[in-house]
């Protein structure tokens, strides 16, 4: 049976509010996974806690809403027991860069083959608006009593630090490009991870869809190449790594979208394979029962008293 | 051992001590093969401190002609393989048993001992008469207490023996370990045969180092004159018998039950479980090192959602940062299992000691009411067992199970007739098979509070979890009522538990007909079964401790000892909770060293003689 856009989408009405960059995030994922022709039954969005969470609830594939931070060790979790299907993950910016963060650089140093989705409007919006880790310094958005006191952290450059071979930002309002993006990001062999610009329109009002729309510009279309093949000179390395930090770091009169880093590094289930015997195709979710028994036994062997 | 005539030996006790990272747990292991290839039911247990290198640690291996479980206080032989092993073990040796030191070593003073801490600098002077004694004192009080002393100095016998027999001055001090169970061994009169085929299996990978060795061990039993009235010898053959601790077997137990993820954060003493997995790979396990106890928890449960069996393995610390998880999975109805290795808490507390401090933290992990289970295991064979069983609780009942464990579990490494893996089969728990389009994944048409389950990922379906409160198929609700049916359906599954199980596997007795009965739980049960031997007391073993088994008419009019290992008595509040009887006697220990025979058998002679108080500390051990 051919698969519709509409068989992506769940019974449930979104309950955010009017405006909300949300929307578009996820109509560019229900639009990814279309297509490429994913079942939707093989596809598990995996999300944290707040507006951005809610998302898994109004696709209509698995859907897991975790714990505050926690998005993507069950990601990992999921991917590792059952590494056939499509495993997306995502947060807020307070949830994958703040609670989150250790699992952040944990997972950049895996490279499971799963997509990360960061919703950075950089506002706690679903606790009506404290600053979130990815806010200004010195910035006061309309709900904060007082300026933001603490630096900002850029998710761009703490996915490179961490080891993320797949690196991108996306402008929720441009859900063409965006989902292009996550298409790529679920294409690749590896861990994606797409920074989402989304105006929060209730709490956010100095980053606002008017403030990021002459802004945003996709570097890709003005010649930004972002592969790094897995062999290359220190020099043409180290030339790429400065490129990508220029770019990463821009803010402000322009703002950069599109693919960043594209590195080609083992996933976490290659790595695995080649000490767990026939793994991915002896993954614990996917492999026939049996031979538990004999599991035991084998380890039983080791112990005995007179080999 | 005094006399002419060798005595014949049913019971005997090595201890070993020297420098943490010296190489002792080696050679307990090889003393303990060495016995248990002639026979002997053999059991080690370690102590050491939270260190790498060069604090003091010690094993006892004992070795029996019947299977035990427990320890005494005082050993047979105590080979001091440094200074301090001489000054910290005073007064342990039995009356008749044997020490075996460097004369060098006994001619150091007190504080030249560069790893004594200051209490124990303290508490060791005032014993030797004050001042800075030197240790030829501490040998004075040995003799003094009958213990015969055997001055060999083991570290320039290795050289001297190692470079005989060919090995450069760095290698032949590596044979230390040999020498000084060889030592051991020959002063004994135990044949050399079998210390020789235990060194070939122990270096099987390495046949030079073996060939060393074996050459080493002959050539110490040529120097060492056996003790004329001590013969240990060989009792019969091992057959299938297995040598194994509490952590090894714990991971057996899962992998028969069909363990196929663990994640975990390095934490003493709950990582030999998944290390030793990593080093399996026949286990068939995947085994994930992560960046915090967090990420552990939450990635098990991701596993454990996409349809593989999870367990974790963890000490108070890490199971206190994975409590939010915990209710997780119990609100996602996802089958979980935690072996929680007790250890010396409050925070960090004592790292690498036993307690029994977690039960109530266990009980009451995390927040809001959800069901789980709690069981405690008793022994390595108990470890085995309890392991799989609680993998099958986890998938049968769809619940977070948590595995009580405790550090002397861990490190102690027992003899025993092989598990019979055909007795686990792995339940799949109750599976939807004709699932299609959205499924009711929490579907209240639940028996027993069992909705039947399919993991996500499952083709042609599809359905939700959420940590909030959830309808059927798992978006979020608020609903007054579809609250109360979930909370109720969640609630259900303890009882249907209980049932399941039957009180046959929630608790096991020993003379249940005596007046007076002990209460315990987890790891005190073969140190209670061995000090109760011929006192008229009986035992209780309670097994689960959530949920508890009925034993108000067990009980009912009996005099009640509970012996647990923490200060507060955490088991007899429960007791009073589950039962309304308050124990008589209470009788704890927070040292975190294990509870001796002596000092235990000690505790009940009071407790029978109506001498005891109601609430006696059992402080023995270093």
């Amino acid at each position: 049976m051919e698969l519709k856009l509409a068989d992506y989408k769940s019974d449930l009405a979104p309950d955010w509010c009017p405006g909300c960059g949300d929307y578009g995030i996820l109509s560019a994922l229900q639009t990814a996974l279309y297509k490429l022709g994913i079942e939707p039954s093989r596809a598990v969005l995996v999300s944290g806690i707040g507006c951005s969470a809610k998302t898994v609830h109004y696709a209509a594939t698995y859907g897991i809403h975790t714990l505050h931070g926690r998005p993507l060790p069950v990601a990992q979790g999921v991917k590792l027991a059952n590494p056939e299907l499509t495993v997306v993950a995502m947060a807020g910016d307070g949830d994958g860069m703040g609670i989150g963060a250790g699992h952040f650089v944990g997972v950049g140093r895996r490279n499971p083959d799963l997509l990360y989705l960061i919703f950075n409007n950089e506002v706690y919006g679903m606790t009506k608006g404290q600053a979130s880790p990815t806010l200004e310094l010195g910035a006061q958005p309309k709900s904060l009593a007082r300026p933001n006191l603490q630096s900002k952290v850029n998710p761009l450059m703490l996915a490179f630090a961490s080891g993320f071979t797949f690196i991108a930002r996306g402008y929720a309002y441009d859900v063409k490009n965006l989902a292009r993006l996550m298409q790529q990001g679920i294409e690749h062999k590896g861990l994606a991870m797409i920074d989402i610009l989304q105006p929060c329109p209730t709490y956010n009002n100095l980053h606002t869809r008017e403030w990021f729309a002459p802004r945003v510009y996709d570097i890709n279309a003005e010649g930004y190449d972002p592969r790094v093949p897995r062999e290359m000179s220190d020099a043409e390395r180290a030339e790429r790594m400065a490129r990508f930090t220029l770019k990463a770091t821009e803010w402000g009169e322009r703002i950069p979208t599109g693919v960043f880093w594209h590195a080609d590094l083992p996933s976490f289930e290659e790595r695995l394979g080649t000490f767990l015997p026939g793994y991915p195709k002896t993954a614990p979710s996917t492999r026939p029962p049996g031979g538990e028994s004999e599991r035991a036994r084998a380890l039983m062997r080791g112990h005995r008293v007179a080999k | 051992m005094n006399g002419m005539e060798p005595q014949v030996i049913d019971d005997f006790t090595w201890r070993v001590g020297g420098p943490q990272g010296g190489g002792i747990e080696t050679a307990a292991t090889l003393f303990a093969q060495v016995l248990a290839r002639g026979g002997w039911w053999v059991g080690a247990r370690r102590e050491y401190h939270s260190n790498i290198m060069g604090r003091h640690s010690y094993l006892d291996v004992r070795a029996a002609r019947r299977p035990t479980r427990a320890f005494f206080e005082r050993v047979d032989l105590l080979a001091a393989l440094d200074a301090e092993t001489l000054a910290r073990h005073l007064d342990e040796v039995k009356p008749g048993g044997v020490l075996v030191y460097d004369p060098d070593a006994a001619r150091m003073p007190l504080s030249k001992l560069p790893m004594l801490d200051g209490a124990a600098y303290k508490r060791i002077a005032a014993a030797l008469g004050g001042g800075d004694p030197v240790l030829e004192r501490a040998l004075e009080r040995y003799r003094e207490s009958d213990v015969r002393l055997v001055s060999l100095a083991l570290e320039p016998l290795a050289r001297e023996v190692g470079e005989a027999v060919g090995a450069d001055a760095i290698t032949a001090k590596k044979t230390l370990n040999t020498v000084a169970v060889a030592a051991s061994l020959a002063l004994l009169g135990y044949p050399l045969e079998f210390l020789d085929a235990a060194l070939a299996d122990q270096f099987a990978a390495k046949p030079k180092v073996a060939e060393l060795n074996r050459k080493v061990a002959a050539e110490v039993y040529r120097r060492v004159e056996p003790l004329a009235d001590v013969a240990l010898e060989p009792i019969g053959s091992p057959g299938e018998r297995i040598y194994i601790n509490g952590s090894h077997a714990s991971a057996m137990g899962k992998v028969a039950a069909g363990l196929g993820f663990m994640s975990y954060y390095p934490i003493t003493p709950a990582t030999d479980e998944p290390f030793y997995l990593e080093a399996h790979p026949e286990s068939g396990v995947v085994v994930v090192q992560v960046e915090d106890e967090l990420a552990a928890v939450n990635m098990a449960i991701g596993a454990s959602m996409a349809g593989a069996r999870a367990a974790l393995t963890t000490s108070g610390p890490g199971f206190a940062l994975m409590t939010e998880a915990l209710g997780f999975a119990g609100l996602t109805e996802t089958p979980l299992v935690v072996s929680l290795y007790q250890r010396g808490g409050p925070s960090t507390g004592l790292p690498t000691r036993t307690e029994q401090g977690d039960l109530r933290f266990a009980l009451g992990a995390g927040h809001g009411d959800y069901p789980r289970a709690v069981l405690a295991s008793a022994s390595v064979e108990d470890a085995f067992a309890d392991a799989a069983l609680a993998m099958n609780l986890a998938a049968r009942f769809q619940l977070p199970v948590v595995h009580l464990m405790d550090k002397y579990l861990a490190s102690t490494t027992r003899v025993i007739e092989p598990f019979d893996t055909g007795t686990v089969v792995p339940d799949p728990g109750v599976v939807a098979t004709d699932a299609k389009g959205v499924f009711p994944r929490f579907s209240l048409a639940a028996e027993g509070g069992v909705s039947p389950r399919i993991p996500v990922g499952t083709p042609g379906a599809g359905y939700w979890i959420t940590s909030d409160e959830h309808d059927e198929i798992g978006h979020i609700t608020e609903d007054p009522e579809l609250r109360d049916a979930m909370m109720e359906k969640r609630a259900a599954k303890i009882e249907a538990l209980r049932k399941w199980l039957g009180p046959e596997e929630m608790y096991r007795t020993h003379k249940p007909e005596a007046g007076t009965l002990v209460l315990g739980w987890g790891s005190t049960e073969g140190v209670t079964l061995e000090a109760m031997e011929g006192l008229d007391m009986g035992y209780v073993q309670v097994r689960f401790l959530l949920p508890f088994p009925d034993l108000e008419a067990l009980l009912e009019g009996k005099r009640l000892v509970v012996l647990e290992y923490n200060q507060s008595g955490q088991f007899a509040h429960l007791l009073a909770q589950e039962t309304g009887r308050k124990p008589d006697h209470l009788i704890v220990k927070y040292n975190g060293r294990p509870m001796t025979i002596e000092e235990v058998r000690a505790a009940f002679e009071a407790v029978l003689s109506g001498e005891a108080e109601a609430y006696t500390v059992l402080r023995a051990g270093v």
